[in-house]
């Protein structure tokens, strides 16, 4: 389970689909589930012996059950904080979340090169992690992993 | 077409200045390219990048990957504005051959790239 707000990318097809050799990458984004050109655009990276699915986040929080008990080992890739606040609403199946890029908008601010968050997106991110979601940061799998209580 | 099209190059890290900096080793010329890098950027942020490296003008979009963050601003930005064309999968031959091909349309200024970079792969003596 990542979250990144590149979507679909290269660090995400090539780099941790290299490390974890995945059956299948899902993305569960409102907007690109509705749109049937986005959707082509973010399926053109994906190696062919990946299955692909797109999703919306509600879509997703009423499968997360059949993909983790399926034999396939699966990615799910959401964009923002809000959405994976709302799939851990659904559902307590999401027990590991990977940040992988979320990037200067708004009122974020820099809290590792690449993720920045809002305070409220890190009181999110908190409020999940005191709930049991171990929540690491970590954009591509030679890195380190940074745990949530280090980069706040 | 009055303006010779220009290059843009969208790459992951700095490959985009590179490739630049080695078409003017080779040609002398750095005129028709600006290179934009990824990094640090989400979508909307790189689109927003390459706007300013665009301006009004026409041309063509060389990005490294094809379906990579660079492919997909790349690709949004063609499918919202007219006189950009988005080739991925960039070398060096389909840049050295754009600097003496930009007048013409993006659309057959990119088919020729195509054509160009794809020429240039191949192993010795085939």
């Amino acid at each position: 389970m990542r979250i990144d707000d590149r979507l679909i990318h290269g660090q995400v097809v090539v780099g941790w689909a290299q490390a974890l050799s995945p059956d299948r990458l899902v993305l569960a984004d409102d907007t690109v589930a509705a749109s049937e050109w986005e959707r082509e655009l973010y399926a053109t990276g994906v190696p062919p012996e990946l299955d692909l699915e797109f999703v919306s986040v509600d879509e997703a929080a009423g499968r997360l059950d059949d993909w983790d008990g399926s034999s396939q080992r699966t990615i799910l890739l959401v964009g923002d904080v809000d959405s994976l606040a709302r799939l851990c609403e659904h559902s307590s199946q999401i027990r590991k979340v990977n940040l992988g890029g979320i990037h200067r908008e708004g009122q974020r601010e820099e809290r590792l090169p690449y993720v920045f968050l809002t305070d409220d997106e890190l009181a999110k991110l908190r409020a999940l992690s005191s709930r049991g979601v171990e929540i690491t940061a970590q954009d591509v799998p030679t890195a380190s992993e940074i745990p949530l209580g280090e980069i706040l | 077409m009055s303006e010779p099209l220009i290059g843009v190059v969208v790459t992951h890290s700095a490959m985009g200045a590179a490739l630049v900096e080695a078409v003017r080793c080779i040609t002398g010329e750095t005129e028709p390219f600006v290179a934009v890098s990824n990094e640090g950027c989400n979508r909307q942020a790189l689109i927003d990048r390459l706007q300013t490296a665009i301006g009004e003008a026409q041309g063509v979009v060389f990005v490294d990957l094809p379906g990579g963050s660079c492919y997909q601003a790349a690709a949004q930005l063609e499918h919202t504005r007219d006189g950009l064309k988005v080739v991925a999968g960039v070398n060096l031959a389909m840049l050295l051959d754009f600097v003496y091909h930009r007048d013409c349309t993006p659309d057959v200024a990119a088919a020729r790239a195509v054509k160009t970079g794809m020429r240039a792969i191949r192993t010795v003596g085939s």
